[in-house]
């Protein structure tokens, strides 16, 4: 098994942190990651984007350009990525400023309204997390147990009711989205 | 069970530092290695190991620092990027004539100037072939993974420690950037000042009684003096060549052709063997773990038995001219690489590797 | 009476320091250096530090300094012996740890490295020979070398326009906050160099007392340089020099 993912948008959507927690649920499951930023200035408010692999087996190249998941969250990185889809793989997107929805039809697609998650939640922050729940609800990589194990990795104890709170979004991200 | 950790190869640097009882941490923030001083900071080891940390105002002055605490016989290191190395390069080659240990990290960048702060492995030549002026050597390890660079500082400090030479770990943006798991070892004190008194009698900590005074230099205006002082390093280099060359391979026993690839390059240059051994060609890799010294006669005795070698590498021909030299003509010796922040891809070296060898 | 019969400890009223080495010392006869060396050597003695004490040289005339002055010494690349003395300190609190540097180690090329030492506070101590000219590479401008000097590289003489104004390290370094005490002495009398080692002493005990940076500049001659007789050198660094560079303390925090 392996899963390569981009997840691309704008810099403040949690692009880089949602990497992070899925990476780290995967570690919780066993399993090896990379996680391999795109860095520099181009960070600083621009568009940001993360390859996120996981594999049961040791990584080679942590270099990729085409990919069994897109996780996009802005009209550019669909742009840029829409194509970068293996046939027969997965775009997830947030429809909230896009103009133009993908039209491939080799590929599964699947729409997650993560800011009306969020806003229902009460919590811009877990954002993130909505997206990162409708795509575990399509390709469920690891268990509800060790994402439990990721958040409490990636999320200090004190803010406990932190945790919970991301919690609760990835559950609801996984009951909005969404296959188109 | 051991502790895993998903950090940056930047920041394994930094806690692999803390745990492995490093006295002294002094750098200048450049991307892409800001990480390695911005965790030290973080984690504040001198409220813990006592490890001191210290923003020098420039790459100058953080080399200087480590040529001074390295004088007093303490495991002192740097951490750069590229141009941060080039300004180095002068303290580099003081500390290689006063034969001080330390550890240098540079997390490659591209250049020439200011260039770009995506990866790159175009430092091959400044670090390996020695960067600062006069007769000397780095020893120079090649990390591949997060893992690598956490792993690599210990071993760092031993040769370093082992030799009384600067080592430099030359990793690049993708493994400084890139976070993995990391596997943490347990955390290892400081030495006392006992110990460092043993393993570093030659440092200048005070000159008691019981010895002569302790004098660092690199300094000797006599001809004959100096010349037996470069004689003697050489003689070191030989005896690294002979004894600390470290090297992996994939899939070389039945290949027929070779592909030569060191740190990030290494790691997708094994995805480039996946995908041509699939095609059914023999294909093999070998990655020099240790590029000062560098591994010579492994690549000798494979370039009897194979029909070619290629050198991958995030420069436009650096390695490559030591893969030759290894080879003696014996085989054809390729090379492919990208610049400018560019990152090939495993299947783009693949179609190069092809064309290459006049496969299909 | 015989000499060996006046040789006796009771009679002895002068003693070369044991700090100071035996080997015959490379400047040339004149210079300042010497003298600097020698009271360096007794504040050390006096104070009985020898074995507490770190000593960083520069590139300049004093690269050799580590030949003569009994201590662990670091010789350090051109202009970096603060950056070195900095990493030592702070790895070695309970040493003392000086540098010895030249105006064109200290106030050219490592002009960064002293300001920055100084900035930050480094419980070291500086001394700093000004004597405004390159000696060892044969008499070439100094950023401190005066308007109308004529040096190697200023045949003519020091133009301002050509070559900018002298460079006056000592109330520069005075304004920054991390500077404990900052001294401007001369060794060309006796009266002067008891002065000179009143200050050194004074900036090593302050070395301990985590104040900051302790400096002591000494205004020297290079007579070969200045291409002088040694007393004719003397003379015109008290009226040359010293107008530019008054003697005096010109920081102490503990004051």
């Amino acid at each position: 098994m392996k899963e390569e993912i981009i997840i691309a948008g704008f810099g403040g959507q949690g692009v880089l942190s949602m990497g992070k927690i899925l990476a780290y649920c995967a570690i919780m499951q066993d399993m090896e990651v990379t996680w391999m930023p795109s860095y520099g200035p181009e960070m600083r408010g621009g568009t940001a984007n993360v390859c996120v692999i996981i594999s049961d087996k040791k990584i080679s190249s942590p270099i990729v350009t085409k990919y069994d998941t897109a996780i996009i969250l802005n009209q550019q990185s669909l742009d840029k990525f829409e194509s970068a889809v293996k046939p027969g793989g997965l775009l997830v997107y947030d429809p909230n400023g896009i103009n133009n929805p993908p039209t491939r039809t080799d590929i599964k697609i699947c729409r997650i309204d993560a800011i009306s998650v969020a806003a229902k939640l009460g919590n811009s922050k877990v954002y993130n997390m909505a997206v990162m729940g409708a795509f575990l609800k399509v390709k469920p990589l690891v268990s509800f147990e060790n994402i439990d194990k990721g958040l409490a990795k990636c999320i200090p104890a004190r803010y406990s009711d932190l945790i919970s709170l991301n919690r609760a979004a990835i559950e609801e991200g996984m009951k909005s989205v969404e296959e188109l | 069970m051991a502790e895993k950790i998903l950090m940056k190869g930047n920041e394994a640097i930094a806690i692999s530092a803390i745990r492995n009882g490093v006295d002294g941490y002094f750098g200048y923030p450049i991307t892409p290695q800001s990480e390695v001083m911005e965790t030290l900071m973080k984690e504040r080891p001198w409220l813990s190991t006592g490890m001191v940390v210290l923003q020098a105002e420039s790459e100058t002055s953080s080399i200087n620092m480590v040529y001074g605490g390295a004088s007093t016989g303490k495991k002192v290191m740097t951490s750069s990027s590229s141009p941060g190395i080039s300004l180095m390069c002068e303290g580099i080659s003081y500390m290689a004539g006063a034969e001080l240990p330390c550890v240098i990290v540079d997390c490659q960048r591209g250049g020439p100037g200011l260039g770009t702060i995506q990866p790159s492995q175009s430092d091959y030549n400044q670090v390996v072939k020695g960067g600062g002026h006069g007769d000397y050597k780095n020893i120079v390890l090649a990390p591949a993974s997060a893992q690598d660079m956490y792993d690599f500082v210990d071993w760092g400090f031993d040769l370093a420690f082992k030799y009384r030479t600067p080592v430099v770990i030359l990793a690049d943006g993708i493994i400084g950037q890139m976070m993995e798991k990391v596997e943490l070892r347990p955390q290892k004190p400081r030495r006392t000042a006992e110990q460092v008194s043993q393993d570093a009698p030659w440092a200048t900590l005070g000159k008691t009684p019981d010895r002569e005074r302790n004098i660092i230099t690199s300094l000797s205006l006599e001809a004959d003096v100096q010349e037996r002082f470069n004689r003697k390093l050489q003689a070191k280099y030989e005896e690294i060549s002979r004894n600390e060359v470290k090297y992996s391979t994939y899939m070389t026993e039945d290949a027929e052709y070779i592909l030569v690839a060191f740190g990030c390059s290494s790691r997708i240059c094994e995805a480039v063997t996946d995908i041509l051994r699939a095609e059914g060609i023999k294909v093999g890799l070998l990655r020099p773990i240790t590029l000062f010294p560098f591994p010579t006669e492994q690549l000798a005795e494979l370039s009897k038995k194979v029909k070619s070698m290629m050198s991958i590498e995030l420069n436009l021909g650096q390695m490559v001219e030591d893969v030759r030299l290894s080879c003696e003509g014996r085989c054809p010796v390729g090379f492919y690489g990208r610049q400018g922040g560019n990152i090939f891809t495993p299947e783009e070296i693949a179609e190069e590797f092809k064309k290459f060898n006049n496969l299909k | 009476m015989n000499l060996e019969d006046i040789k006796k400890p009771e009679n002895i009223v002068y003693r070369k320091t044991p700090l100071l080495t035996d080997a015959i010392m490379h400047y040339c006869p004149g210079c300042s250096h010497g003298t600097v060396h020698k009271i360096i050597a007794e504040v050390i003695d006096e104070m009985g530090i020898q074995d507490k004490t770190i000593a960083i040289s520069p590139v300049g005339c004093s690269v050799f300094a580590y030949n003569y002055i009994d201590v662990d010494w670091q010789e350090a690349a051109h202009g970096r012996a603060p950056a070195l003395a900095t990493a030592t300190k702070r790895l070695n609190p309970d040493k003392y740890v000086f540098t010895y540097q030249g105006d064109g180690d200290l106030a050219s090329i490592g002009t960064a490295e002293i300001i920055h030492a100084c900035s930050r506070g480094e419980n070291i101590v500086v001394i700093f020979i000004n004597n405004g000219i390159y000696g060892m590479t044969g008499g070439q401008m100094a950023p401190t070398t005066l308007l109308g000097m004529k040096t190697a590289t200023t045949p003519y003489g020091r133009d301002a326009k050509l070559n900018g104004f002298p460079m006056v390290i000592a109330p520069m370094i005075a304004q920054l906050d991390g500077t404990a005490f900052i001294t401007r002495q001369a060794v060309h009398t006796a009266a002067a160099a008891r002065k000179a080692k009143a200050a050194i002493r004074k900036a090593f005990e302050y070395s301990m007392k985590d104040i900051g940076l302790s400096f002591v500049e000494i205004v020297a001659t290079c007579n070969s340089g200045w291409k002088m007789s040694p007393v004719e050198a003397n003379k015109w660094m008290v009226e040359n020099m010293f107008a530019k560079y008054p003697l005096g303390d010109i920081k102490d925090v503990l004051k």
